[in-house]
């Protein structure tokens, strides 16, 4: 496997770099960028972040594996991210997990074996006056109930698993 | 009685109050149109004057911050930048600025750059808000199409190119250094802090880190004048603040107050009272990080640092969790501790190592496994945390710690005296 940036994110790269004082600034938003393109950071991704910025592949790596929402996997298409914090644990995130768990057939941090949907479990999403919450990818979605998560995950689905 | 104040969230329920048309509509950019009429050091004075505190959640005076980036630093350039990592469970303040007012922040952070000759800015937002950087990339932009931000700020001979910064999901990254450290491509891990007073440091260069509140505050301050802002609050924390309710009351939310007011009625007037009429049991006051408060206590609260303070916990980030008398407080600590272990950064040991152990022995307890000695031990844990390591984190998770076992022993020696080795 190869890895070349899309030329709009080598362009939008290149514009960046003038805002920073050092190309060394450009490691999150180049991750991110990776990511975008891949789904996930494969090894010749960050490898050209390393090129990009002057660090070390090894250096780049490390900053990857330091931050939760970088996968070095690839992740199923929806990937559901329930809030486990308090202020979602006071108000019923306990029964939208299990109810999640049930429907999918899946535990936490497990993928459907259609590569549909990835479960997964995160601190406080900053939305704790609409608990609960979860987060689908980048869509934050609130005052779950188990009928609510029944009708987005039908919406998902007949999706066909295309964003 | 209440009175509703509104000072940052005057535009919060305006429709479409994000866009610039609507901001402008109501008062957005007054300030920069006659920026160059006033001078740095009177922008500087103004809030020092107003005796604006830092929102973040520690409460530093923003206007001392501001005096340590005067000078000439042998000509480096000078940066702002915009703690937008809100992580703090029970925080969800800063949020509602970016997604409803975010040409506020954009205009006090023009005020703020303008002040402290800086002329490049950053917004260092959490990865999760993703929505909401959208909102505020999209008013960044149209900004710098109407000539607000750029070359030239509103016709004036200043430039301010303001750029957002993506996080990618590391609470720790909202204490400044680890936020710095980030920007620089690097693991979030905070740095040693210096002895004395100095700015902060983005590449070596001098730079000022502000809450988002923070600085949305600046606007007001520098239109209306520093005692415009000092008739509301208290003497030692002027103003208002955007306290935030979640946990069990009626209609939790964000809801601007003075700070001062009594925590109770905040919870009446603004959170409609206890859900399904229920009692309150507790209260954490600001915050994942802040000591929880008995209902006793909560009764004699106000929303003040010095209150706080005097009660033993602390103002934090005005994010207030209400906890009614169904709550198990062994589950509700095994809940944050659970995330102060996932979110230590690891580099010093008694934070990596003690919260994992906290967590570990609150399963146990539990699972009913526990005994008497686990008590014990958790406040020993507890206070090996505190004061020794590089950032406060351990030392906040470490009060978060004495206060529930302290204040809710009972329901702690419930788990271990019907089952378990007791
Ligand atoms: C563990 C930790 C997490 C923090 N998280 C945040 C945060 O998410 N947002 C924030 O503004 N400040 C946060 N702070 C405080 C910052 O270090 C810094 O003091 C603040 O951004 C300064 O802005 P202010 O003076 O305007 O409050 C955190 C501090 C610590 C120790
Ligand atoms: S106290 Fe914890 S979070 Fe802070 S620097 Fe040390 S290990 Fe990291
Ligand atoms: S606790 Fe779930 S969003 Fe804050």
């Amino acid at each position: 496997m190869s890895f070349t940036w899309t030329s709009a994110h080598r362009a939008e790269l290149d514009a960046l770099k003038e805002r920073y004082p050092s190309p060394k600034a450009l490691v999150l938003p180049a991750l991110w960028k990776v990511q975008e393109q891949e789904g996930f950071l494969s090894l010749e991704g960050i490898e050209a972040v390393a090129e990009l910025t002057g660090y070390s592949k090894a250096e780049v790596y490390g900053v990857a594996t330091f931050y939760t929402m970088f996968h070095l996997q690839p992740q199923g298409t929806y990937t559901l991210q329930v809030c486990k914090t308090l202020s979602c644990a006071l108000n019923g995130q306990g029964t939208i997990l299990d109810h999640l768990k049930e429907r999918l057939g899946i535990e936490v941090g497990e993928t459907t074996p259609d590569g549909q949907f990835t479960l997964t479990q995160v601190e406080c999403l900053g939305s704790c006056g609409t608990a609960p919450v979860m987060q689908v990818n980048d869509t934050l979605h609130e005052h779950l109930t188990p009928e609510s998560v029944d009708t987005l995950l039908d919406t998902l689905s007949d999706k066909g698993g295309s964003l | 009685m209440i009175k509703d104040i509104r000072i940052v969230s005057r535009r919060f329920n305006l429709p479409q109050s994000h866009t610039l048309e609507v901001a402008r509509q109501h008062g957005a950019y007054r300030s920069i149109e006659t920026l160059t009429e006033r001078t740095p050091e009177g922008i500087i004075a103004a809030v020092e004057a107003s005796g604006l505190r830092g929102k973040g959640g520690g409460g530093a005076p923003t206007g001392a911050k501001w005096r340590l980036m005067e000078g000439e630093f042998d000509g480096r350039p000078k940066y702002v930048v915009v703690n937008a990592d809100e992580s703090e469970p029970g925080t969800f303040k800063d949020g509602h600025i970016l997604s409803k007012d975010p040409h506020l922040l954009i205009e006090g952070i023009l005020l703020t750059c303008y002040a402290l000759g800086a002329h490049d800015a950053y917004i260092y937002i959490r990865g999760e808000y993703y929505e909401r950087q959208q909102i505020l990339q999209h008013a960044i932009d149209e900004a710098y199409e109407a000539g607000i931000l750029g070359q030239s700020i509103m016709g004036h001979d200043y430039r301010v190119d303001l750029t957002v910064h993506r996080g990618a999901g590391a609470y720790i990254c909202g204490e400044k250094s680890a936020l710095l450290e980030s920007m620089e491509g690097k693991r979030g891990h905070p740095r040693l802090k210096p002895h004395q007073k100095e700015p902060e440091w983005y590449f070596g260069n001098p730079t000022l880190i502000n809450n988002v509140e923070t600085i949305a505050t600046v606007p007001f301050i520098v239109t209306e004048g520093a005692d415009a802002y000092r008739q509301y609050g208290t003497e030692r924390s002027p103003g208002t603040l955007l306290f935030a309710l979640s946990g069990h009351v009626n209609r939790p939310g964000v809801y601007e107050a003075p700070f001062g007011t009594s925590l109770m009625e905040y919870i009446e007037h603004y959170g409609g009272g206890i859900r399904n009429g229920g009692t309150l049991k507790a209260v954490i006051p600001g915050g994942a990080s802040t000591p929880v408060l008995t209902a006793d206590e909560a009764a004699q609260a106000r929303l003040d640092y010095e209150s706080m303070q005097g009660l033993g916990s602390a103002l934090g980030t005005g994010g207030m969790i209400v906890m009614d008398e169904s709550v198990d407080m062994v589950e509700a600590l095994k809940n944050l501790m659970a995330f102060y272990h996932h979110e230590s950064c690891g580099q010093c040991t008694p934070c990596r190592e003690g919260t994992g152990w906290v967590d570990a022995i609150l399963a146990r307890i539990l699972a009913r496994e526990g005994n008497r000695d686990d008590l014990k031990k958790l406040l020993d844990i507890s206070e090996t945390m505190n004061g020794k390591t590089v950032c406060v984190f351990a030392p906040a998770a470490s009060s978060v710690i004495d206060a529930m076992v302290q204040k809710f022993e009972t329901e702690f020696l419930r788990y271990l005296d019907t089952g378990g080795a007791a």
